[in-house]
């Protein structure tokens, strides 16, 4: 029978960070995962790295992601191409430059440096813009990464730390024993933890059910779309300011269009199918921006599943009621922030003072 | 909301992807029994692969005319004069499981909202790398024939014919007739893999016939044929292509690479047979299992042609290769099947009709098999793909690079890609996916453990310029914004 410290269930950004702190502080750890590693929402977003579109509550904790995200060879093992770029929010209409400005505000409390800019000026720092656009939100403070080499990364660095991986297992319940959690799997075998981490995404709701806690948490499921490799068309992380477009350039030339348009799926099927409409309105908003991208072809389109709690802010923190047991999750731009949420967490799990503040899951609590 | 698109979705009975053999068969039948059918296709004219029109501008001369092109005219003409809507020149680009499917033709984006769907999508052809399989000179056997049937130009001034199957002996002997040189013959099969198959083959003695007739050409023209031989390395010297051969066993394992001989030309068509294309069905979620003696992956179906999504059906090579001949009665079959459960036939008269067709179809297919099984896909042939070989060559992913991840812990097909960028480029894995399945699997055990990629949209890359059609910034539907 194996025995360890911790065990993470969710093997995504969070729970990777996680296993890797505590592994990095001598604990026994083990990571656990249905599928592969970072092969969800981890493995399938966008990699922006950009402050204009993080929730406003979590700028000082994105900012920390940023920094680590531009670091990896401090932590991880292998890069994940990051780039620093400048990031645009843009407004092309006398709307949107309202709610600009209202976003501008709220980050800038935070601490975010998003500067308003003229539409004149952001074509100064994109050349590649619609010249109807009226000003700007302008953050340094951007950039991407490639999030599907995420995974690579992470796997390697905990090999290195000796993390167990258990890949391809799904787990069917947690029993809850004397010094211990049990951990069983669905072909029946088991393992145990004194501690156990909670970090399955959009799954999190029926893994805390597991446990008896009822917390709800809805699931989005966002489109992508790439295009083939395109001759350069922009260079930096662009956005609109309702906040429905996440337009990038790669270095190989292919172009990433996001921003949170839905597809069809759900938490039992995963992301099912693209809708039509929305891919063609979500590519016609990108143009608007990016006049040349038009030149360009779609190459392929995926679906990426995001959690998301009622207040919309993030899980992270102990368990209510059940000792040594914590959850990680539904963060809004999580993967930018993921990595200092994990190391996060693990402070709390090592019973020191978490730098930052968390968010406790109890508030959400169905009572 | 956007008008564009959504009202533009016309209503149909049943929509049939892809117009080779199969799709047209299904399509006729289904339209004779009173069903609305549309028959869609990306080629500006029904035949397939198979049967592929010469473009309209130069039309054969009769001492050109081959069988397959009679066929080919034969079945264009059929669908000319049945009440089926053929599209072509149209690409469908996405299919969602409530069955409308979206193309982009020379007019724009249409969609259609079929009630039952038949998948008709055939085969794609395997060609497993070695070094130099990227070079200019070298392309497929199936590549070659599209040179030879419908442009009426020869591969090379001096080819190589090289690989497994029927195929091969069709392209030596297509190079042949049409006035070319082939300079050798490199054949997977040994003389024993052949007669093995004579039984089967004499299922069809009208094929069996030709097929000798066309080995006894390219024995008439004095062609050196290596038996059991695979190629494991290609150069260009100036011009010049020189081609590595080295004897293989059974399962493709190359026995003596130090014996190696060397052939030339200026051209190596060169194909390790054909594979069930499943994009369409793997975008649906359908089931599918691995059968090499099928060709590979293939969606489960069951004996009326269903696939496990309510109202696909799946006609021809892309429920198994067994050939043009069989694909017809998988389509008539398939079409059937669909006007049946649309209730615009008559289960008595479905049963009655079936039977003949289960007869022929029996037939086909034994002839059909005794083809696969000259194609069968020899695991051991990955040894050809050297670290220094590209694997995926729309995005330049080494073999090294592939066994390098797996070696970090890539399990799965779809970890694998993205981890590499193999199959993430404009052919979306269409070319490179049998050999790096191939390679995965004989590091995990199979290719069930080893899986499949991921189907997404689009089905073939889209111009942007045609998605987005005329707009402006208010036609956007955009939705509720996010969150402060």
């Amino acid at each position: 029978m194996e025995k360890f410290d911790v065990a993470v269930v969710g093997g995504g950004v969070m729970g990777c960070s996680t296993v890797l702190h505590l592994s990095r502080n001598q604990m026994r750890t083990i990571i656990i995962d249905s599928g592969a590693l970072c092969r969800e929402a981890s493995g399938t977003n966008a990699g922006t790295l950009t402050l204009n579109m993080t929730r406003a509550a979590l700028i000082p904790y994105a900012i920390k992601g940023w920094e680590l995200w531009n670091n990896t060879e401090k932590w991880l093992c292998g890069g994940v191409g990051t780039r620093k770029v400048n990031g645009l929010s843009l407004a092309f209409t006398e709307e949107e430059e309202e709610l600009l400005f209202k976003r501008i505000e709220a980050r800038q409390a935070m601490g975010a440096p998003i500067k308003f800019i003229s539409g004149r000026k952001a074509q100064l720092l994109e050349p590649g813009l619609n010249n109807s656009v009226r000003s700007a939100a302008w953050c340094n403070k951007d950039g991407f990464t490639i999030a599907y080499l995420t995974g690579h990364a992470f796997r390697r660095a905990l090999k290195q730390e000796n993390v167990s991986v258990r890949e391809y297992s799904k787990v069917n319940k947690i029993e809850i024993e004397k010094n211990y959690f049990k951990i069983i799997f669905e072909n029946n075998e088991h393992l145990k933890a004194k501690r156990i981490v909670l970090a399955g995404g959009v799954w999190l709701e029926e893994m805390l059910n597991w446990l008896n806690v009822k917390i709800k948490i809805k699931c989005l499921i966002n489109q992508l779309i790439i295009t083939e490799r395109m001759p350069p068309v922009m260079k930096t992380v662009l956005s609109i300011a309702n906040g429905l477009l996440s337009l990038k350039q790669f270095d190989n030339g292919t172009v990433l269009i996001g921003g949170g348009w839905q597809g069809i799926g759900d938490k039992k099927r995963g992301g099912v199918e693209s809708i039509p409409e929305n891919l063609i309105g979500n590519i016609r908003l990108a143009c608007h921006v990016i006049p040349k991208l038009r030149y360009g072809r779609m190459i392929r389109v995926w679906l990426g599943l995001e959690a998301e709690t009622a207040d919309a802010l993030p899980i992270i923190g102990k368990i209510p009621g059940i000792s040594n047991a914590y959850v990680i999750g539904s963060v809004h731009s999580g993967y930018a922030s993921g990595p200092y949420m994990g190391w996060l967490l693990s402070q709390l799990i090592m019973e020191q003072e978490p730098e930052m503040p968390l968010f406790d899951p109890n508030r959400l609590i169905n009572k | 909301m956007t008008k564009i698109f959504t009202n533009d979705i016309k209503k149909v009975d049943l929509v049939v992807l892809g117009a080779g053999p199969a799709g047209v068969a299904a399509a006729n039948v289904a339209s004779k029994e009173g069903a609305e059918v549309v028959i869609i296709d990306e080629n500006s004219s029904a035949g397939g692969q198979i049967y592929r029109a010469p473009p309209n501008e130069f039309k054969p001369q009769n001492s050109f005319k081959s069988d397959e092109f009679r066929e080919g005219e034969k079945q264009r003409n059929i669908l000319k004069n049945s009440n089926v809507k053929a599209l072509f020149k149209h690409r469908v680009w996405s299919v969602s499981s409530d069955l409308v499917v979206s193309t982009v033709g020379p007019n724009g984006l249409s969609s259609w909202h079929a009630r039952s769907l038949i998948i008709a999508n055939g085969a794609l052809e395997r060609i497993i790398p070695f070094p130099g399989w990227t070079i200019p000179g070298v392309i497929g056997l199936a590549a070659s024939t599209i040179l030879l049937k419908s442009q009426y130009v020869l591969p090379g001034q001096s080819t190589v014919v090289a690989g497994c199957g029927p195929l091969l002996i069709a392209v030596a002997n297509g190079i042949i007739k049409s006035g070319g040189k082939v300079s050798a013959i490199i054949d997977l099969n040994s003389k024993s893999d052949w007669i093995k198959a004579f039984p089967r083959l004499l299922s069809r003695p009208d094929q069996l016939f030709k097929g000798m007739s066309w080995f006894a050409n390219i024995m008439k023209a004095g062609i050196k044929l290596y038996g059991g031989h695979a190629v494991t390395n290609t150069k260009q010297v100036d011009n010049v292509l020189r081609i590595s051969i080295a004897p293989i066993n059974s399962a493709g394992s190359i026995l003596d690479s130090k014996n190696q001989k060397i052939v030339e030309g200026d051209c190596l068509a060169i194909g390790h047979g054909l594979f069930p294309s499943t994009e369409i069905t793997r975008l649906l979620k359908a089931k599918h299992i691995y059968d090499p003696l099928k060709g590979g992956w293939v969606p489960l179906i069951d004996d009326d042609f269903r696939s496990s999504i309510p109202g696909v059906y799946i006609a021809g090579d892309a429920t198994g290769i067994s050939g043009a001949f069989s694909a017809v009665q998988k389509g008539r079959i398939a079409g059937m099947a669909a006007v049946r459960d649309l209730n615009v036939m008559s289960s008595q008269k479905y049963k009655a009709k079936i039977k003949s067709e289960l007869i022929i179809l029996k037939k086909n297919e034994n002839f059909g098999k005794a083809a696969v099984r000259l194609m069968k896909f020899r695991p051991e042939l990955i040894q050809t793909i050297t670290s220094e070989t590209i694997v995926c060559r729309c995005e330049d992913v080494f073999r090294s690079e592939i066994d390098e991840a797996i070696e970090s812990g890539a399990r799965d097909l779809n970890q694998l890609k993205a981890w590499t960028r193999c199959g993430m480029g404009p052919c979306q894995g269409r070319t490179c996916s049998e050999a790096i399945e191939a390679i995965l699997a004989s590091k995990v055990g199979s290719r069930e453990l080893a899986g499949q990629w991921t189907g997404r949209t689009p089905l073939r890359p889209v111009p942007i310029e045609q998605i987005i059609g005329k707009y402006t910034y208010e036609d956007i539907p955009i939705p509720e914004n996010a969150p402060l």
